[in-house]
């Protein structure tokens, strides 16, 4: 059993359906991709899984239970982080205090402080300036700071979404990186992304979604490779 | 103007009561968002609650063994009430339209008053509050009466431990998350629910040490006494910038000195002799409100609604 299963999840806001029934599933240890254009229903998607919005229908398991009806506080209990669009660090916490609010539920003060150390370790500059409120960071910064904090809960899955949008091309690369190292520190990762290049580059398996459907799947290779995906989502013609 | 120092004392006084009852106005708000009208109702179960203690106590118990009693049943009213409140009247509602939490409140403000009432078949007229007794105490400059000692003890002593709990908890900084970002704070494990509730218990507290600190300077409670303190310490807290714990509490000192000194002296003014005088008091605090906001929209201590997104 893969470490999450989704299947034939739909979520709709009100009336309007924006996931339509997609299944997928993430194999511990891989890195999974879902890419797709504005409004495709990914946020959505991963907002769902993690408890913030309820599913109309489908099924959702992870780490072999059942997620139906548990409450987002609890889900992160179960080892899913998810580091949402657009950082939403919290402005006016330090960067210490954003970081222990990663690791809100764990009741090792050691352990927390090892790895605010480690977070520290990989990104100098959020050590260099702990104390400062988060909200004083650069978007690239904050970028970092939402990706350590996800990562101070011990995750068995990651889910970062869009963690590129809006940087710097270096900046863009640094995260991509880090992405990487965590992938080869055996990290299980459903990564959300417009920049596909960069995304299925380091993607075991990838899916594409439109308006709410999962239209393609297949191995990072495959995708890249994909005529269709190099026309829609790689800027080639 | 000899008996500056004495003004500026009650001024002070009345403002640190008003920042009490704020705080609960404030957190509420500055978690949920939401205007809990009926918080001078729970300010007010919060002195019957205090009566109660006092009565139950055999003749004659000293202030000193009272008092914490008081407190203490005071407190646990108001703080069931008020999770009660959350719970059963604004939790289900949660999502919905912004109006609706208002027109709960109004017809919760009337069941509160009623369940007093019904509770406390007296209490329809002015219940007369305990005394604390004993002499003022005379700085020089001032003398300062038992009963204003009491809240010039009590409010500091309640904002040191709000102000550490909310920096320095783990409790404590999951609500400033939760009113910061409250999907996020949920998406780091935080049961915003829980703080929620929190946020009601400790505005209710603080009420509950207000409305005794109330009884003991008017020397009366009645089942109507949460309408114009709950107004009053509203307005301090949309004056010190509503969110703002510490606002609220600067708010209601703005307040309370303004209202004293205007109460005091505007008769004095030449041309304005007819505004001197008691009954023109609240007039005064709903005057020093408008001219805030003409200035500062969003309060002494407010951020600008920019900085909140
Ligand atoms: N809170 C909301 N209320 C109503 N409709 C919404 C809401 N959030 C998203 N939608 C709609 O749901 C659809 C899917 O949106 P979603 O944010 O999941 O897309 P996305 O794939 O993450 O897009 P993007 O790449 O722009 O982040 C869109 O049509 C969007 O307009
Ligand atoms: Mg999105």
């Amino acid at each position: 059993m893969a470490l999450l299963e989704v299947e034939d999840l739909r979520v709709a806001y009100g009336k309007i359906e924006a996931v339509k029934g997609i299944s997928f599933a993430v194999e511990a240890g891989e890195v999974v991709t879902l890419i797709g254009t504005n409004g495709a229903g990914k946020t959505t998607t991963l907002r769902t899984l993690s408890g913030l919005l309820k599913p109309a229908t489908g099924k959702i398991s992870f780490d072999g239970q059942p997620l139906d009806g548990v409450g987002a506080h609890k889900i992160v209990a179960m080892g899913l982080a998810h580091s949402p669009e657009g950082r939403r660090i919290f402005p006016r916490l330090s960067i210490e205090e954003n970081l222990r609010l990663g690791a809100f539920l764990r009741k090792d003060p050691a352990g927390v402080a090892d790895d605010i150390g480690s977070a520290y370790e990989r990104f100098p500059i959020l050590g260099e300036r702990r104390r400062q409120a988060a909200g004083t960071l650069s978007g690239g910064e904050q970028q970092m700071l939402a990706m350590a904090r996800a990562l101070m809960s011990r995750p068995k899955l990651l889910m970062l979404d869009e963690p590129s949008m809006g940087l710097s091309p270096i900046m863009m690369q640094k995260i991509m990186s880090t992405i990487g190292e965590l992938k080869a520190q055996g990290t299980t990762i459903l990564l959300v992304e417009q920049n596909a290049q960069a995304a299925l580059s380091l993607a075991d398996h990838g899916h594409v979604m439109e308006t709410g459907s999962i239209t393609l799947s297949g191995t990072g290779e495959e995708l890249m490779h994909d005529e269709s995906v190099r026309k829609a989502y790689l800027g080639e013609d | 103007m000899q008996d500056l120092p004495d003004q500026l004392a009650n001024g002070l006084a009345l403002g640190a009561l008003y920042g009490l009852i704020a705080i609960g106005y404030t957190m509420v708000y500055g978690i949920v968002q939401l205007i809990n009208f009926a918080h001078g109702e729970i300010f007010m179960i919060g002195g019957f609650g205090a009566l109660t203690a006092y009565l139950w106590l055999p003749d004659g118990t000293g202030m000193a063994v009272a008092l914490p009693l008081m407190i203490l049943l005071g407190v646990v009213c108001a703080v069931l009430v008020a999770i009660g409140a959350e719970r059963f009247a604004y939790r289900p509602l949660r999502g919905g339209p912004r109006l609706s939490p208002l027109i709960t409140a109004i017809g919760l403000s009337l069941a509160l008053q009623q369940a007093v009432w019904a509770f406390y078949p007296e209490a329809k007229k002015a219940r007369p509050f305990p005394q604390l007794g004993g002499g003022d105490l005379d700085l020089g400059f001032v003398a300062l009466s038992r009963e204003d000692l009491f809240i010039f003890v009590s409010a500091p002593v309640c904002m040191l431990a709000l102000g550490l709990f909310v920096a320095k908890t783990r409790t404590g900084r999951a609500m400033q998350a939760t009113s910061q970002d409250p999907d996020t704070a949920k998406l780091m494990g935080v049961n915003t629910d829980r703080i929620i509730v929190t946020a009601f218990a400790i505005g209710a507290a603080f009420a509950a040490v207000a409305a005794i600190a109330q009884g003991f300077k008017t020397g009366e409670v009645n089942f109507r006494m949460g309408f114009i303190a709950g107004l009053k310490a509203f307005t301090a807290a949309v004056l010190g910038g509503i969110g703002n714990i510490y606002g609220a509490m600067v708010g209601g000192l703005v307040l309370g000195v303004g209202e004293a000194m205007a109460t005091a002296y505007i008769g004095d003014v030449p041309g304005l002799e007819q505004f001197g005088g008691g009954s023109w008091k609240d007039v005064w605090a709903f005057i020093l409100l408008i001219l805030v906001l003409l200035v500062r929209p969003q309060g002494i201590l407010g951020e600008r609604l920019a900085d909140r997104a």
